[in-house]
């Protein structure tokens, strides 16, 4: 008893950064342009450590244990595996030609890739490391998003504009739905009514029902002193109740708030510059932005949606994703 | 006795190989086919896309600037094949329908053969003065035409045509670009170098145009008399070394050199050689163009690649103005769900329009003479320094509208 309590301590001095109090969660962001990831304390807002990972790296998620974070090093052709307790690269997974975005299945045992240059997307087996499903899809594809029973992927191709609908147990595609130029990113609701993938050029997000695989809304914004072409939407998260989606805007500086009841936009938040992915704490009660351009992140508190504080990360941040425990 | 055995076991292998290959096309064909339509097999309808090209081998002063044989037409293919990708979920496909005659030829009989055989969108990259010999004839046998070649400021103002779109963009778009960004540098006073050609003629007339609009001043004019200099000789380049110095001697202070030479008969020797030492731009130099070969911004690493494996080279301006054309074709028919040539056309004209093509923003077609308003990009031989409109020139209606001629002041009557 003993001696495994001063093994723990001397993990614990080893280690400090490991031992975070219970309300503290990694925030692990992607920065296109100078090939790092920074991770960031969610409860003191400050760096804490640098990755060097491979060649522009971009899309990036974490297991749902907290253990792995998952990275797209887009140039290397490749996902890389850092590990949430070392911070080192363990390995990598076969992900076909440059990789941009992916999504983890809620059983956490596939990942699915969108593979850009050869119109595919690529179901990985991670415990195997092994290809699975190579999926063809339109031109481009981008945006993947997975339903919350895990038995349908959406993946959006930027060139063709749709949103192609995939049976996870087929791996077949069974709708393929028309929307607006350049759909960048898919996102399910939490109880999986609704798809909303947002259209980088179009300047709009097509809410689809997942039951008829139609579009039933189309939102779309506006912002005093900003041209329509200014307003390119990217990045969506839903809230856990279902109630507020975030959407960010890209050039537009600004993440929308939306009403999901009324697809109404209830406030623009001004954060930093060509605003690109968002995550949400896992308390719900905080949203990160990647801001491009001002290579910053920005802590949005979701009670008020007010800014709450901006962090310099590495170069063009990309993706961000958060630690669940 | 290895030899032997080697020589009669390869050909078995590649036997059962291409039996086997040819049983699994044979059984995933029809699988795919039914994953791919949408719940019910749809039939597949077929766009022919014509490409009436006048061609012949153009000389450059640099081997490097030497335009490819299939300049333009190569990326009609890869739009193609974009098309045809999309198109497999709708049930339609694409098919790219080339024909090339001579660089000055009569294109009547190529642009009627074209319509007879069913061609009811036709790209094409001729003069301005074939291009509007064609123009009625289009017109009556309902075609829609896209300008991809020809940057004639006139085929969108004096001699505009309701039926005519144009993916190409103006000599006054791109002196206009290339205007907004030497006077965001600062460099404000010009010398213009021009050919004695009639297109350097016009790109330097868009040049005089751009300095006024933009506040810069051309301090001196000098005009570069072809006389017929072969552009490909063993020891040219001693002699073009002590040219271009005197060529450019005592002119007033200026910033920058501007090259009007479209005709490739000196600009490019301009460049380091001038008396005094001072930036060139025009068409060497700063070049301003629809695209960059090494552009990479927005998405574009995409595209070059997608360009690059299929065709084997970069792509070039004509290629993403061709490539543009054909993409709106295919954005369009997938919008409308159809081809006929006349919703395309109302669809192309409506406000919902829009195209992505790896600039940043969407492009649309100006109403006023089916322009398609485009950002212009700015380069050099190794990449692009900047991407016009620069910031803080302001538009009422869209920044991409401060390149080329605007509505207020177009000369186009539809």
């Amino acid at each position: 008893m003993h001696r495994h309590m001063c093994l723990l301590a001397a993990a614990a001095a080893a280690m400090p950064f490991l031992i975070q109090p219970a309300w503290a969660n990694m925030v692990y962001v992607s920065n296109e342009k100078d090939n790092t990831v920074t991770v960031v304390d969610s409860k003191t807002m400050e760096v804490v450590k640098t990755i060097n990972v491979g060649q522009r790296p971009r899309g990036i998620t974490i297991s749902h244990d907290g253990k792995l974070i998952y990275v797209c090093a887009s140039d290397d052709d490749t996902v890389e595996i850092i590990d949430a307790a070392t911070n080192e690269i363990v390995g990598s997974l076969p992900s076909g030609p440059d990789p941009e975005l992916f999504v983890l299945s809620p059983d956490g045992k596939t990942l699915y890739v969108a593979n850009e240059d050869d119109n595919l997307v690529t179901a990985i087996d991670i415990e195997g490391k092994t290809v699975i499903a190579e999926i063809p899809v339109g031109v481009e594809p981008e945006g993947m998003g997975v339903s919350p029973d895990g038995k349908t992927i959406v993946n959006t191709s930027e060139t063709t504009n749709m949103a192609h609908f995939i049976d996870t147990s087929t791996h077949e595609i069974t709708d393929n739905v028309l929307v607006d130029s350049r759909p960048r990113f898919a996102e399910f609701k939490p109880d999986g009514s609704e798809v909303w993938v947002s259209a980088e050029i179009g300047g709009t997000v097509s809410v689809i029902d997942n039951n008829t695989r139609e579009v039933k809304h189309k939102i779309t914004f506006e912002v005093q002193g900003l041209r329509s072409e200014q307003i390119q939407p990217v990045g969506i998260r839903i809230t856990a109740d279902g109630k507020k989606a975030y959407v960010a805007l890209g050039p537009a500086n600004r993440v929308a708030v939306i009403n999901t009841q009324t697809y109404e936009v209830e406030k623009y938040v001004l954060v930093g510059q060509r605003v690109w992915q968002l995550a949400f704490l896992p308390d719900g009660k905080t949203i990160i932005s990647t801001n491009g351009l001002s290579n910053d992140i920005t802590f949005i508190d979701t009670a008020t949606d007010e800014a709450i504080k901006s962090v310099t990360v590495g170069q063009l941040p990309w993706g961000v994703a958060v630690s669940p425990n | 006795m290895n030899g032997m055995v080697m020589k009669s076991t390869v050909p078995i292998t590649l036997t059962f190989l291409f039996a086997f290959f040819l049983l699994f096309v044979n059984v995933c064909e029809p699988y795919a086919q039914s994953s791919l339509t949408n719940k019910a097999a749809k039939p597949v309808v077929e766009t022919r896309i014509g490409y009436l090209r006048a061609y012949e081998p153009q000389l450059a002063l640099s081997v490097l600037n030497v335009p490819p044989r299939d300049e333009g037409v190569a990326g009609a293919n890869v739009a193609v094949n974009d098309n045809n990708t999309t198109g497999k979920f709708l049930g339609q496909s694409f098919v790219l329908d080339v024909l090339e005659t001579k660089f000055d030829a009569d294109v009547v009989p190529a642009f009627r053969q074209m319509v007879s055989r069913g061609d009811r969108f036709i790209l094409t990259d001729i003069s301005a003065k074939q291009l509007l010999s064609v123009a009625d004839i289009a017109k009556e046998a309902g075609v829609v035409l896209f300008n991809v070649g020809a940057t004639d400021d006139i085929l969108r103002e004096e001699e505009c045509r309701a039926d005519i779109f144009h993916t190409a963009p103006t000599r006054t778009m791109l002196a206009d670009g290339l205007a907004q960004y030497l006077v965001w540098k600062q460099w404000r006073k010009w010398v213009l170098l021009y050919g004695s050609h009639e297109r350097d003629g016009l790109y330097a007339q868009a040049v005089r145009r751009a300095a006024t609009r933009f506040g810069a001043t051309i301090v001196e004019e000098r005009i570069y008399e072809d006389k017929g200099t072969a552009r490909r000789t063993d020891s040219g380049i001693v002699q073009v070394q002590k040219q271009m110095p005197v060529f450019t001697q005592n002119l007033p202070e200026h910033d920058v050199v501007i090259v009007a030479d479209e005709s490739e008969v000196f600009g490019s020797y301009v460049p380091y050689r001038t008396w005094t030492p001072r930036p060139v731009a025009g068409t060497a130099g700063l070049i301003a163009s629809s695209w960059h070969p090494a552009s990479e911004q927005w998405g574009g690493t995409q595209i070059q690649n997608r360009f690059n494996k299929t065709i084997g080279r970069r792509m070039l301006s004509k290629d993403m103005q061709a490539w543009t054309a054909v993409r709106i074709l295919g954005e369009a028919t997938t919008r409308v769900k159809s081809n006929d040539p006349k919703q395309v056309e109302d669809y192309l004209k409506s406000q919902d329009f829009s195209i992505a093509a790896f600039k940043g923003q969407k492009l649309s077609f100006r109403d006023w003479n089916w322009q398609l308003r485009q950002p212009i990009l700015i380069g050099d031989a190794d990449g692009v320094v900047s991407t016009s409109p620069q910031e803080g020139f302001l538009h009422q209606f869209s920044e991409l509208d401060t390149l080329g001629v605007d509505r207020p002041e177009t000369k186009c009557r539809l």
